[in-house]
């Protein structure tokens, strides 16, 4: 038997109405991502991926059609049944890192620990958290605020705080988006090692050479899934900061 | 969630912005130090009056003799003469539950010893006098029912007139002259302070009121008859029957104004009351409304906060938090705010009190019941005044909260 696909979509419509004009973001896109998968979701602007990126992180409800994540219903869910959804079932990495401020890494990836329904002992709070920052290799960094830190140093912290809570899955919402290409490529490197770890990972971004490190591309347009393929010729992180370092080197030597 | 993570990120907020966070407390802090001073004020004056009206004695009744107006101006109780000596021997004998009766006649008059003399006021008693008023010897003792019989030539003095004329020597067997009479020196009184009215009590000599209305004043009616009840349940019944009696004894027909006055201890306790109880209303509502000021500063505080950490809050619902642990965070946040400023407060409020009682030796009574009043009232403020910014930032759609800039 077949295990049921971490992410279900059928047939899901998002309209929003301001005022007197009714956007249809969504129209109608059926999907579905199994556990382990890499999917990037892609798009031009206004093409609904953002919109599609809030319904799968339980952030907003469709208007028409199901959404079934790790086997749960949500489209009947209220609002706090939502919120244990996104504290048990998904982790959130921003485009703008959103850590607190004035907050210790450590602190920030325990956060989601205080939140949970069922208790978790300090110490076990810090156990996790601790964990949860090695595997992005920060550990050294634990104690450092937000602004102590680089950009891609506080994404992996995201990072570290998204998997806390070992959710379904991750959802990265152009996570690339406020970096350099090489810390971008550092961060990939990083979904990818979780992606082999086991992890489920989908990400929206509307940068085809970051897309080319998932395993799956969806492309949107309109409110629909006009495109949907397994990466063909899919880069390593891991190889292209290496060629790049090789690149930097070879610069260092001529010049 | 448990109480203690959500505590812990509301003094962290607070810690955040110190400056602000003083200044919001100082609010509370002025209004509760306010509340607390002022009702302490007000309970020390009530306090003091209570215990002006103690110093009256126990379950006393005072019966004035009746005022004369004329063209509109009286000339007050105790002026026109209309209780006799008869009237008090009648009350003496028929009215039941009488413990102790005292006729008293008074005059303001200069009483001189050696080569001191000194103005004090001279009062006309029985020797019932003393324990009536429960006023205690501080050497010597009263004069006797028989010096009274006798009309003798004796007196009791009061501490500051013994000091006045005395000094330092022991008054005992001294001679007092009152209007050229002498008098033998036979008790001196232990101090009882300031009356209701503000007149020092200890400025006084006592003779019987047989030699008083005699040899030094000449009258032969009474200003005011002192009666004891002998229990407080008998009160107003005995006030009853002495009234009735003197309606009878004067010949008043219904209908007829008393020419005579008959109030008792507790009446007089709460006319005198009244003023200061009010005074403490008063001076509590002057400070509750800054009070209420304070916690229109915590709301306009937290507001500001909501606002400004919508960004935060937008993480913590993404990430899993309910609406009600937001509501929480910053109900705990202003609670907290006015809680820690209640209890500076009260502080301040205690401090300022005793400064007052040190420095302007205003008597203050800071009462536990006003701390613990203090201390809710801060408490409420801050839920009050913290529930509709929180309720707010609870309602906030998380991802119009994370895009917020």
């Amino acid at each position: 038997m077949e295990p049921s696909p971490v992410i279900q979509l059928e047939a899901v419509h998002k309209v929003y109405r301001t005022g007197e004009v009714e956007v249809h973001a969504v129209r109608g896109v059926s999907l579905e991502i199994q556990a382990g998968e890499f999917v990037a979701i892609m798009g031009a602007s206004g093409s609904g991926k953002s919109t599609l990126m809030n319904i799968l992180g339980c952030l907003d409800r469709p208007t028409d059609g199901r959404y079934r994540l790790d086997g749960i219903d949500i489209s009947t869910l209220n609002r706090d049944r939502l919120a244990d959804i996104r504290n048990q079932k998904v982790g959130f990495v921003f485009q703008g890192f959103n850590l607190l401020s004035r907050t210790s890494a450590l602190e920030n990836v325990e956060l989601p620990m205080l939140y949970m329904r069922q208790h978790v002992s300090g110490r076990e709070q810090r156990q996790r958290s601790l964990r949860a920052l090695e595997m992005v290799g920060l550990s050294d960094r634990a104690q450092h605020h937000p602004n102590q830190l680089s950009g891609g140093q506080q994404q992996r912290v995201a990072i570290a705080r998204s998997l806390v809570n070992q959710p379904a899955l991750i959802l990265a919402d152009e996570p690339t988006g406020n970096l350099d290409s090489q810390t971008s490529i550092e961060i990939m490197g990083v979904f990818q090692k979780l992606n082999e770890a086991g992890i489920t990972l989908i990400m929206v971004t509307h940068e085809l050479d970051i897309a080319r490190y998932c395993r799956r591309n969806v492309i949107m347009r309109d409110g629909r899934i006009v495109k949907d393929e397994a990466v063909g010729n899919r880069l390593s992180a891991e190889a292209e900061l290496a060629r790049l370092r090789a690149e930097q080197q070879a610069v260092q030597l001529t010049a | 969630m448990r109480i203690l993570a959500p505590l812990r990120i509301a003094l962290r907020a607070l810690r955040r912005n110190k400056l602000r966070t003083v200044l919001t407390m100082l609010g509370i802090i002025i209004g509760v130090g306010a509340v607390i001073a002022m009702v302490g004020i007000g309970n020390g004056a009530k306090a003091q009056v209570e215990a002006q009206i103690a110093s009256l004695g126990q379950n006393v009744i005072l019966i004035f003799s009746g005022n004369v107006s004329r063209g509109g101006v009286s000339s007050g109780w105790g002026s026109a003469g209309t209780l006799s000596l008869d009237d008090a021997e009648a009350i003496r004998r028929e009215v039941q539950g009488v413990a102790a009766v005292s006729p008293e006649v008074r005059t303001m008059t200069q009483v001189a010893a050696g080569n001191q003399n000194w103005s004090t006021q001279v009062l006309g008693e029985s020797a019932e006098y003393f324990d009536l008023r429960q006023w205690s010897f501080s050497a010597g003792a009263s004069f006797s029912e028989q010096d009274v019989r006798g009309a003798n030539k004796v007196a009791v003095i009061g501490k500051t007139t013994a000091q006045q004329l005395y000094g330092l020597d022991d008054p005992i067997g001294q001679i007092l002259r009152v209007k050229n009479v002498p008098f033998v020196v036979v008790g001196v009184l232990g101090p009882k302070g300031l009356s209701v009215m503000g007149s020092d009590q200890d400025d006084v000599a006592i003779m019987p009121y047989t030699s008083a209305m005699k040899r030094v004043m000449g009258v032969t009616t009474l200003r005011t008859i002192l009666v004891q009840a002998a229990t407080t349940p008998l009160l107003a019944p005995v006030q009853q029957q002495i009234q009735d009696l003197l309606r009878q004894r004067h010949r008043l027909a219904p209908g007829r104004d008393d020419d005579f006055t008959v109030r008792n201890q507790q009446e007089i306790a709460e006319m005198a009351t009244a003023t200061s109880k009010i005074m403490t209303l008063l001076l509590a509502a002057i400070a509750s409304v800054s009070l209420v000021v304070g916690g229109i500063g915590i709301m306009n505080i937290m507001l500001v906060s909501v606002t400004e950490r919508t960004r935060e809050i937008g993480i913590r619902m993404a990430i899993g938090a309910r609406g009600r642990d937001i509501l929480l965070q910053f109900l705990i946040e202003a609670v907290t705010l006015s809680l820690i400023g209640g209890i500076i407060g009260i502080g301040v409020g205690i401090g300022v009190s005793q400064i007052l009682a040190a420095k302007l030796n205003w008597p203050t009574l800071v009462s536990t019941s006003s701390v613990v009043a203090a201390f809710v009232f801060s408490a409420a403020v801050g839920i009050f005044f913290g529930y509709y910014p929180a309720r707010k930032a609870s309602q906030l759609d998380p991802i119009d909260a994370l895009r917020y800039e």
